[in-house]
């Protein structure tokens, strides 16, 4: 049985290369940039469809992270999505008639939402409201879109007529009148 | 055929015996005020030949597996041109799962049955019996020594293995296939996140290393003193321990998938 | 109060089919070597447990130094525990530390002595059964009678009143049961300690021993001084003492008769 001594400055050594590879796992491998949660204010904005956000998402504008989704919840009243915006303290001067849109990051990625700056002189403080927002692109709704336009193309042009010839009803009406 | 019944029940009760003289053995060696002074010195000495002394299998493991990880990651995802997402393949796979689980496993082969061995022959050999009639509990002395020093070594095990293995996937990964060493850093800790997957990692790797403790020293202290005894002690801690993390890895990560 | 053990209508059994001790009755004196004497497997071990307070009697008393053993708290327990010395078969030394530290051990563990003072005493443990030379030796360099003499001076340590020696000699060659028969009364006489020695070594039991029991089958068969039982009249204590192979412990293991197991069988 080695000395006590050495027993101890091993398990001491042993230690501190654990601790070690955990600091390594924090910033090397997860990224973490902060262990506390940075301070900021908190938006909220309406969406009629926010396709894959998840919480934690991140808020970016012009590409560059300002923050993350805190909560999503559905309002009872409207059956509009209630989504709670953690936008950090540096970033205080955002206008606040600005928009936010639910875009994809890459092609096949996960959603985050971006705002987009407008002219208000006004910023976004805690507790705004986004009025103007856009909703995820569901990749369905734009197949069935293009398939519509593709399809109906023809479709379409008969429509046209029929809708000429509606008019031309209502309006041999109004004529007769 | 009716005869097998009670043979089946007597089976079961006497399982549920057994859980609880091991719940019986904890709570009288662990649940009680710690005497720093004395107990601190033993401690060390259970996390310096339980952990340190376990170093080797682990560091060696963990790089192979790392780099094997990486070998048939890139070959898979290179297929849909998705090799820049080797970093989080492994990353991922490591810190949630592999991590914790596999150190827990080779942590019960090499150290636990080290100690069920130990505390048994202790017994056979009367050694804690006259420990006893000297006034000194053994179970302070010689079981709770080696719980703690398990309970401490798997967390400090389990996280040299996960950055050994993230390692050897950047060996294999970016020195030897060639991937961008920026992107596969970055995709990475893009991917990872520290609360969710470091450390649910490591709240496994203490869960893991208590219950693998807890049953390498239940079956030491109630092997039988023979060495046929002992030697069936031994290969029931290591068959029960894997049972166990695999069964408890499966509930603790249905706990946190759905996010505690 | 003469008697430092006394056990009274000791009943016990491991589990409820074989009754260990069918309430027997046994007085141990102060200061003097009594001896228990019996066939294998008749429990003598189990006695000593029951003293120790290792087991509980199912019925009946265990009485040391005036205290009912088996009412006391764990902390009075091991405190009553601090005054016995207990000799296992196997020594039960600690195999990974010296023989110095294991008889250190319990002077480290229950005293706050001065490493010096502890030295002192462990020394002259190691000198009254003469192996003070051996102090830096490992367990497992020990010859098994060194062995058990380093765990006799462990015993010793810490002064106890009461020392109980578990078959001390079994398995010894002659020389080392000398050595031992000799040591276990001159610490009697010298330490005024009074011992209890379990044993089946006849001779040398009988030559230093103050009082004998004899137990088998649960029950106390025969006791007195070595000179009465030497001449006792009991054949069941007579086949014991001078060892004959039949008596009232049969040779043959009860089996069907001669006729049926050779002739019958065709």
């Amino acid at each position: 049985m080695r000395s006590q001594r050495v027993i101890e400055s091993f398990v001491g050594l042993f230690i501190i290369a654990a601790f070690s590879a955990l600091v390594i796992l924090a910033f090397k491998i997860s990224g973490l940039t902060s262990f506390f949660k940075e301070k900021g204010y908190t938006v909220i904005a309406y969406f009629d469809d926010i396709g894959g956000l998840k919480l934690r998402a991140p808020i970016k504008v012009g590409g560059v992270v300002i923050g993350e989704v805190t909560s999503i919840a559905l309002d009872p009243a409207s059956f509009k999505a209630v989504i709670k915006m953690h936008i950090y303290k540096k970033y205080n001067d955002i206008p606040s008639d600005s928009s936010a849109s639910i875009l994809t990051a890459g092609l096949l990625g996960d959603n985050y939402i971006e705002l987009t700056p407008m002219y208000s002189p006004a910023v976004l403080k805690e507790g705004s409201v986004i009025e103007y927002t856009h909703s995820a692109m569901i990749l369905e709704r734009l197949i069935g879109q293009f398939l519509f336009r593709v399809g109906g193309g023809q479709g379409s042009s008969e429509a046209a007529a029929d809708q000429s010839a509606v008019g031309n009803q209502t309006g041999g009406r109004n004529e007769k009148n | 055929m009716f005869n097998y019944i009670p043979i089946v029940g007597q089976y079961g009760i006497e399982n549920i015996r057994q859980f609880g003289k091991a719940g019986m053995l904890l709570f009288r060696s662990v649940f009680r005020i710690p005497h720093f002074r004395k107990g601190l010195p033993l401690v060390i000495q259970q996390v310096y030949a339980e952990g340190f002394l376990s170093l080797l299998i682990i560091l060696v493991s963990s790089l192979f597996i790392g780099m094997v990880l990486a070998l048939q990651g890139y070959h898979t995802l290179s297929k849909f041109g998705a090799a820049q997402q080797l970093g989080p393949l492994v990353a991922l796979s490591v810190t949630r799962e592999l991590g914790p689980v596999v150190t827990a496993i080779l942590f019960a082969g090499r150290a636990g049955s080290a100690v069920t061995a130990e505390i048994a022959l202790m017994k056979a050999t009367e050694q804690l019996s006259s420990m006893e009639m000297m006034a000194v509990d053994p179970l302070q002395r010689v079981i709770a020594p080696r719980f703690w020093g398990g309970f401490i070594s798997n967390p400090l095990l389990t996280m040299i293995f996960n950055v050994t293995a993230v390692y050897g996937a950047y060996l294999v990964g970016v020195q030897w296939l060639g991937l961008e060493s920026g992107v596969f850093w970055s995709n990475m800790q893009s991917a990872v996140e520290f609360r969710a997957d470091v450390c649910n990692g490591l709240i496994k790797s203490l869960v893991f290393g208590a219950m693998v403790a807890w049953i390498a020293v239940h079956q030491g202290y109630r092997a039988k003193p023979t060495s046929a005894g002992i030697a069936s002690a031994t290969t029931r801690t290591v068959v029960h321990s894997a049972l166990a993390v695999l069964g408890l890895d499966f509930v603790l990560t249905t706990m946190m998938i759905g996010g505690w | 109060m003469n008697n430092f053990v006394e056990i009274h209508q000791l009943s016990f059994s491991y589990n409820s089919n074989k009754p260990v001790f069918k309430g027997i009755n046994i007085e141990i004196p102060r200061g003097k070597v009594t001896t228990i004497m019996g066939p294998s497997g008749t429990g003598k071990t189990t006695l000593l447990r029951l003293i120790g307070g290792q087991n509980q009697p199912t019925q009946g008393q265990v009485l040391v130094d005036g205290q009912e053993v088996s009412s006391l708290s764990s902390s009075e327990l091991y405190r009553l525990r601090k005054k016995m010395g207990l000799l296992f078969q196997s020594g039960g030394l600690f195999t990974h530390i010296s023989v110095f530290e294991n008889v250190a051990f319990p002077l480290r563990e229950h005293t706050k002595l001065p490493e010096s003072m502890i030295r002192s005493l462990v020394l002259m443990r190691l000198e009254m059964v003469g192996l003070r030379g051996a102090r830096d030796l490992l367990p497992h360099e020990l010859s098994g009678g060194m062995a058990r003499r380093v765990a006799l001076a462990r015993a010793i340590a810490l002064d106890p009143k009461l020392m109980m020696y578990d078959e001390p000699l079994t398995g010894q060659d002659p020389i080392t049961r000398g050595v031992l028969t000799q040591l276990i009364r001159t610490l009697n006489d010298n330490l005024g300690l009074t011992s209890i020695v379990v044993s089946h070594d006849v001779r040398e039991m009988l030559s230093i021993s103050d009082y004998i029991y004899v137990i088998s089958g649960g029950e106390v068969i025969g006791q007195g001084t070595p000179a009465s039982i030497n001449k006792s009249a009991s054949p069941q204590v007579k086949q014991f003492i001078e060892g004959f192979p039949d008596g009232p412990v049969p040779f043959h293991y009860p089996a069907l008769s001669l006729q049926e197991d050779f002739i019958a069988y065709v």
